[in-house]
């Protein structure tokens, strides 16, 4: 098991025939990901790669039975190409362009709400499930089939985890970068609450940053309802405080989102946090054998 | 992408907010003439890309046209440093010349977005003026909010009940009610990030009026307004920052003396983390972020060395998209051409790594390959000792 994605996933790709995105293309398909069709308006009916390329999602879902999409498509098009794919019943997009305007992803994230589908990202590495499936942009080879799912905010900071998870045999279920735009689809806690039923999920890492409120949020819903031990390191320690302008996002946020608070937020949740970045094995090892904050409060 | 206090005004009045009289000026005797065009008695605004200027001296009322230029010679050059700023502050190169107006009450406005609604919220509070985060930490029930849902848009009824809640009656009630419906559709039509006014006023002969405004664009959306660029103040950034901003990476100016070349915003703050960890204070860093080619590499290698608080290089980069065999190309190419002799510590990890390594260990560069964040991050502290 795993969770969101499997070797039975059949992936259609929005913007195949951009550059990044015929290469990643590639890249997951040498993974083993079952990608069965492209999707470029005004190329249908060409095959590239031998990949047969459709004007729309919806005749690609018709003709290749795809139910889930792995989206390249510039920033112009990528709100509506979101959108396009909620629409062919697709259960899942996982979006990889970087770079949406917030006033086009306000919508669709209010679309996505009323819809079936899920969405990850955008301005994400992408979802892998170790061994089976891979939709994204993220170096297989570092990965190894495991039981810790992972879920972070960041991208590359993310391998580094993967990487020291894989070094220290705990291996991965399912990794999910859920990206670092101001909008995203699915957030940390939609991720936790589908690691938390997953049979093959033992223990779940989690990556945050500095900013917003998120990880606080995630922090609390961990207390209240996970049932396996977790994890976490908070990037930005020691980032200066920015330059500010203008004060309408502090008064959103009412002053959140430095590091020391959401660690010690986490802390007090029952999550092993990392200390260094060096450190990010260890604390799920620690976390594993701590055996997780609900078995400890009971 | 941030804009001068005047060019906000600009467009919140080509959406018909009203704002004072005034004209912006490049010299003491710009200054001075604008001051004589408003009657002598005006304020005069620094423009600086920040705010909490008037707390620095920035903004002032002034009687002469005189005076005006007096402050003007003292402003133009000057470095403001506001709690927004940083130690070093900003440059004033731009002077705002205003007409004084007499006011009888003051206000805040915005429109910005709530990440945790994913919708743009509007706030207000009776309780404008300098100190609006105060109000917002000691008293929030003084600020209003309005969760602004994307299919209804902005409603008449929702902005009258905040002008009403802002205890504004008759005639002024409704003019705020058009005001707030026009601010949001700047916000829209504009891709703001964030449109301020603070504070929005009402003068004493019952007008409003705009008397402070700050937007920020959403740099996302830059694309589809093409006279965006042209309206940035390049006095106002870092020259490195802008020869970044070129090349499509992203420079940060710290304090301390190791150069930090980053893929990855989260792994460069954490980057940022494990040297202090180690002793090493960051001089800079630079995100070349996923899609970098040999030629941005290249560049952030240059820009970096460019910054002269540099005293050595740590490259920390895990290859996703980006092979470890193009960035060490890079490297080399870079450290090359300007002959870097400064040390190098490089971290490299992802596709083609070893090939990464072999080509940087035979450059004949002053460079050692870290085995891992924590061993690479050690060596180049060691190393500058």
């Amino acid at each position: 098991m795993s969770i969101l994605i499997n070797k039975s996933s059949k992936i259609v790709v929005q913007g195949i025939t951009g550059r990044s995105g015929l290469f990643h293309t590639q890249q997951c398909r040498e993974y083993g990901s079952q990608i069965v069709a492209g999707v470029t308006p005004g190329k249908g009916g060409i095959h590239i790669e031998g990949i047969p390329v459709f004007n729309t999602v919806a005749e690609a879902v018709k003709y290749t039975e795809a139910n889930v999409s792995m989206i390249f498509v510039p920033p112009p098009g990528a709100a509506d190409a979101i959108l396009e794919a909620a629409d062919a019943g697709l259960e899942l997009a996982v979006c990889i362009t970087e770079g949406i305007p917030v006033r086009d992803m306000v919508p669709v994230k209010a679309m996505i709400n009323q819809s079936k589908m899920r969405l990850v990202g955008p301005n994400c590495p992408g979802v892998i499930t170790p061994g089976e499936c891979k939709i994204g942009i993220m170096p297989g080879h570092i990965h190894k089939p495991g039981k810790i799912g992972v879920v972070s905010r960041s991208g590359t900071l993310t391998y580094e985890a993967v990487k020291q998870l894989t070094d220290n045999g705990l291996g991965q279920s399912t990794c999910v970068g859920i990206g670092g735009d101001p909008i995203i689809g699915m957030n940390f806690i939609d991720v936790l609450r589908l690691f938390n039923e997953d049979p093959q999920t033992e223990g779940v890492f989690m990556i945050g940053e500095i900013g917003g409120a998120a990880e606080e949020e995630a922090a609390r819903w961990i207390k209240e309802n996970m049932k396996k031990p977790v994890g976490a390191f908070i990037a930005g320690v020691t980032a200066p405080p920015g330059k500010r302008m203008g004060h309408a996002g502090a008064i959103i946020t009412g002053g959140k989102g430095k590091a020391e608070d959401k660690i010690r937020t986490l802390s007090e949740c029952g999550v092993v946090v990392a200390a260094s970045p060096t450190k990010m094995g260890d604390a799920m090892q620690e976390a594993m054998a701590s055996g997780g904050t609900k078995k400890k409060s009971k | 992408m941030n804009i001068h206090e005047y060019q906000a005004k600009e467009i919140l009045n080509a959406y018909g907010i009203p704002i004072p009289r005034g004209r912006v000026a490049l010299t003491a005797d710009q200054v001075e003439r604008a001051a004589k065009e408003m009657g002598g008695r005006c304020v005069v605004k620094a423009q600086i890309y920040a705010g909490g200027r008037g707390k620095a001296g920035g903004v002032k009322l002034v009687h002469h046209p005189e005076q005006a230029q007096t402050l003007a010679k003292e402003l133009f050059g000057k470095s403001l440093v506001t709690p927004q700023t940083g130690p070093e502050g900003l440059r004033v190169r731009r002077i705002l010349v205003e007409e004084a107006v007499d006011i009888a009450r003051e206000f805040y406005l915005s429109i910005t977005l709530d990440r945790g609604t994913s919708r743009y919220v509007l706030i207000a509070s009776a309780e404008g003026g300098m100190d609006i985060e105060e109000v917002a930490a000691k008293s929030p029930e003084k600020i209003q909010t309005l969760t602004i849902d994307p299919f209804t848009g902005l409603r008449p009824f929702q902005a009258r009940h905040i002008a009403l809640q802002l205890g504004l009656t008759g005639s002024v009630c409704e003019d705020c009610v058009t005001l707030i419906l026009n601010l949001y559709k700047v916000c829209l039509e504009k891709d703001c990030a964030l449109v301020e006014i603070n504070p929005l006023v009402v003068t004493q002969a019952g007008w409003l009026m705009a008397m402070d405004a700050k937007i920020t664009f959403d740099d996302n959306a830059i694309f589809r307004h093409r006279e965006y660029p042209d309206m940035m103040d390049y006095s106002q950034l870092d020259p490195l920052e802008i020869t970044a901003g070129k090349y499509d990476l992203a420079y940060i100016k710290l304090t301390g003396s190791i150069g930090c070349l980053v893929n990855g915003a989260g792994l460069a703050m954490a980057t940022l983390d494990v040297l202090k960890e180690f002793g090493g204070e960051p001089a800079n860093f630079l995100d070349v972020g996923g899609g970098a080619t040999r030629e941005k590499v290249a560049e952030a290698f240059k820009i970096i060395l460019q910054d002269k608080d540099v005293k050595g290089i740590f490259v920390n980069i895990f290859g996703g998209i980006m092979r470890c065999d193009i960035i060490a190309h890079g490297i080399i190419e870079a450290a090359s051409e300007v002959n870097c002799t400064l040390p190098i510590v490089v971290r490299m990890d992802g596709s083609q790594v070893e090939e990464g390594k072999r080509l940087l260990t035979e450059s004949g560069l002053n460079v050692q390959c870290g085995d891992n964040l924590g061993d690479a991050a050690g060596k180049i502290v060691r190393m500058l000792g």
